[in-house]
């Protein structure tokens, strides 16, 4: 085991990859010389070359439109998406064509690409530079989506993500960037746990509390201050949002009764809306409470400065399991309000619903 | 070089400026910079370059007449078109790889596409018929302009692979708008890939004429680019082989991507769909219907001898065969059972797919015993 930063764990995942599969290459801005924005593709020029670490011209569309076509002549382009907010010119050519190549030839065409994208908020950045779009996606069939929380799921998702004769999105949360943790270098892929399994963080009775990428550290978080008021949180880390590892999940749900997710993305038709769906038509027997959601609120992401009252944090995440353990909460007396998050307390103030 | 560039006329639109091989009337003249690229053309080869645009023709208008009947949900006519896309596509070598347009149908016949896989897609059965890499031919691209990308990208995997193959994008003066084609062209430029492109300007977007898409020839904007180009007689197939070689060859020795405009007119609808009398006139379509690249090599031909009964009651006979080719393949076509519309999502098992392939197939199967209980 060694000590790796996050950032370092996705550099070493990448070199990894590079070294076993000369088909695997990596492509986008500021990647060569500089190392990436954040520095993830340190090292990179020097080892393996301009032929496979490749700086691109400042187009997105134009990036993932040229991954496809390496990808259509047998190589694994790797793309970085400079910020999460900059992924939107693609957009197209991930919806069309990335994700549907396969589909649309009938197998015979596979798009094993993997477009990574810095991820997130929290970091005091630009506008634009601290969004959570991992919906978009998810709701792609054709794509796989990961978002990871520490740096050994990091290194060893990033390689299986590469492996994976699928395209995958994979989030990697800025905040976390600088976050150290064991890391496991010589790990065998074949010994992994798959991608697609999500990963019970802590072990806990009476709520489940799913979520993925940073906000894993802040539900742990919360477990930990939950458990001081005789809270007992199984937190899960889902690693996967596309496809999400339902076994666990509902195994969690039946034995606990009560679920919370929490994500930083907007509220609206996100992750969380999905997950409680799914999780409801599977357990609604086993439910003892309404499901919760903890989520960033329905607005563009706020100047830096406001971001603190954007993103859900440990508070906001306990009130929600105050909210299923039926006890005084931020809606008490408000009952009438439903979901305070969701903005219908105004509108019931003035009448309109 | 000045420090203003001027466009110097309005010349989108005139389409008399280009590089040409053959006259309307069949004439052979000569162009000092696509001879070279033609000395070998004899008569039999020009023969078979009319043969091959007779039979395009011959697809086309079955697939419209198939869709008439209902037999197809949709067909987009190349009519017209037939010069640009069989005197290009004869260029290439077959270990190239071309990424098309919908509107390829004389490119992916000369590549080798079946009777069947001119029509299946359009019929709804498949997006796809063919392994792209059985004719090193990319599925049509029905988004317009995202082809070229792929172009290349394929053709950046070329130089990582350091063979003399060379990649190409068909796609058409609406397409040259897209953000994607122009993003092409710069990365073909910066890193002076092995990538042809070919503008077939037909001179209408569905209804919007190349003037709103282009002010100044479409041509003109690739030097911008770094990347040499050429404008030419889209429906003389002659002119558009030379043009395609002359392509070809530079991106062959290293030299990176070049550009081709070629200019010609989209004779019928954008789609079955479409209804251009609403849009444009007929005299514009009388005029053109004057330069067909058809008649203008069988004038030729004729010219030199080489257009005998023989031949074309030959050329016809194979017209008739193909067409019934294409006829049975659309007749012919079954569907899909209904749990194949779960197929090849992903590459891999992907537990939520898998899932509702499960419960989709138990529903299907409860037909199934409804249908043995009823003793149907």
């Amino acid at each position: 085991m060694t000590q790796l930063t996050m950032a370092k764990a996705i550099n070493e995942g990448l070199r990894r990859a590079m070294a076993d599969d000369p088909k695997v290459l990596v492509m986008g801005e500021d990647i060569g010389k500089l190392g990436g924005v954040f520095r993830i593709t340190d090292g990179l020029l020097d080892q393996f070359g301009a032929q496979r670490v490749v700086d691109t011209p400042l187009a997105e569309a134009g990036i993932m439109g040229a991954a496809v076509g390496l990808a259509f002549r047998g190589y694994r382009p790797v793309v970085e998406i400079q910020f999460d907010g900059f992924v939107y010119p693609a957009f197209d050519q991930i919806v069309c064509q990335v994700a549907k190549l396969h589909y649309r030839t009938r197998g015979n065409v596979t798009m094993p690409i993997t477009i990574r994208i810095p991820w997130a908020g929290g970091v005091g950045a630009a506008e634009h530079h601290s969004e959570s779009p991992e919906a978009y996606f998810v709701h792609t069939s054709g794509l796989r989506v990961v978002a990871v929380s520490n740096p050994q799921d990091a290194y060893i998702m990033l390689r299986q993500a590469i492996a994976s004769n699928d395209p995958v999105v994979y989030f990697e949360p800025k905040k976390l960037y600088h976050t150290k943790g064991d890391v496991d270098l010589d790990a065998d892929l074949a010994d992994a746990p798959p991608m697609g399994l999500a990963r019970v963080a802590r072990e806990g009775t009476d709520v489940t509390l799913l979520t993925y990428g940073s906000q894993v550290l802040t539900a742990m978080d919360a477990a930990t201050a939950a458990e001081d008021d005789g809270v007992s949180i199984e937190v899960i880390d889902l690693r996967s949002i596309s496809p999400v590892d339902y076994r666990t999940v509902t195994a969690s749900v039946r034995k606990t009764g009560r679920v919370v997710v929490t994500h930083e993305a907007a509220r609206e038709a996100g992750v969380g809306a999905e997950l409680i769906a799914s999780v409801t038509e599977r357990c609604f027997n086993y439910l003892e409470a309404p499901p919760q959601r903890v989520t960033g609120h329905d607005i563009p992401y706020p100047p830096a400065k406001l971001e603190k009252h954007h993103l859900p944090d440990l508070d906001r995440i306990l009130d929600a399991v105050d909210r299923v353990m039926d006890r005084p909460n931020s809606l008490t007396g408000h009952e009438e309000w439903g979901q305070p998050e969701a903005g219908r307390g105004a509108a019931v103030r003035e009448g309109l619903l | 070089m000045t420090h203003t560039l001027t466009p110097t006329a309005e010349l989108a639109t005139d389409t008399e400026d280009v590089a040409r091989l053959l006259t309307p009337d069949g004439q052979r003249i000569s162009d000092p910079e696509l001879d070279r690229w033609v000395q070998d053309v004899d008569a039999a080869t020009l023969q078979s370059l009319y043969r091959d645009m007779v039979l395009v023709r011959r697809v086309d208008t079955e697939g419209v007449a198939l869709q008439r009947q209902g037999q197809l949900g949709l067909w987009a006519p190349c009519q017209g078109q037939e010069g640009v896309q069989v005197g290009t596509a004869r260029a290439f070598r077959s270990d190239d790889f071309v990424f098309p347009s919908y509107r390829e149908i004389g490119v992916n016949f000369v590549r080798g596409a079946k009777p069947a896989d001119f029509v299946l897609a359009w019929r709804g059965e498949e997006h796809s018929t063919y392994n792209p890499y059985d004719i090193n031919t990319a599925t049509p691209q029905i988004i317009i302009g995202a082809q070229s990308l792929h172009a290349v990208g394929y053709a950046m995997g070329i130089q990582r692979d350091g063979t003399d193959q060379v990649a190409a994008a068909y796609f058409g003066d609406g397409a040259s708008s897209q953000g994607d084609v122009n993003e092409a062209m710069v990365f073909a430029s910066s890193f002076r890939s092995p990538v042809v492109f070919v503008c077939t300007n037909n001179q209408w977007a569905i209804s919007e004429p190349v003037t709103v898409q282009a002010k100044f020839p479409i041509a003109g904007r690739a030097p911008g680019f770094g990347i040499p180009s050429m404008r030419v007689d889209g429906n003389d197939v002659l002119a558009c082989l030379a043009a395609m070689r002359w392509a070809l060859d530079n991106a062959r020795k290293g030299n990176g991507p070049a550009f081709i405009e070629a200019v010609t007119y989209r004779m019928g609808p954008h789609t079955t769909s479409d209804d251009p009398t609403r849009y444009r006139d007929k005299d514009e379509v009388e005029r053109w219907k004057g330069r067909d690249p058809l008649a203008r090599v069988e004038a030729l031909l004729r010219a030199e001898g080489s257009f005998s009964d023989e031949f074309a009651a030959q050329v016809a006979a194979d017209a008739d065969d193909l067409g019934a080719q294409v006829r049975a393949a659309a007749l012919g076509a079954t569907s899909r059972e209904p749990i194949g519309v779960l197929d090849h999502v992903y590459a891999e098992p992907h537990s939520g797919l898998d899932e509702q392939r499960a419960w989709f197939g138990a529903y299907l199967d409860g037909f199934a015993s409804t249908d043995e209980e009823a003793g149907r």
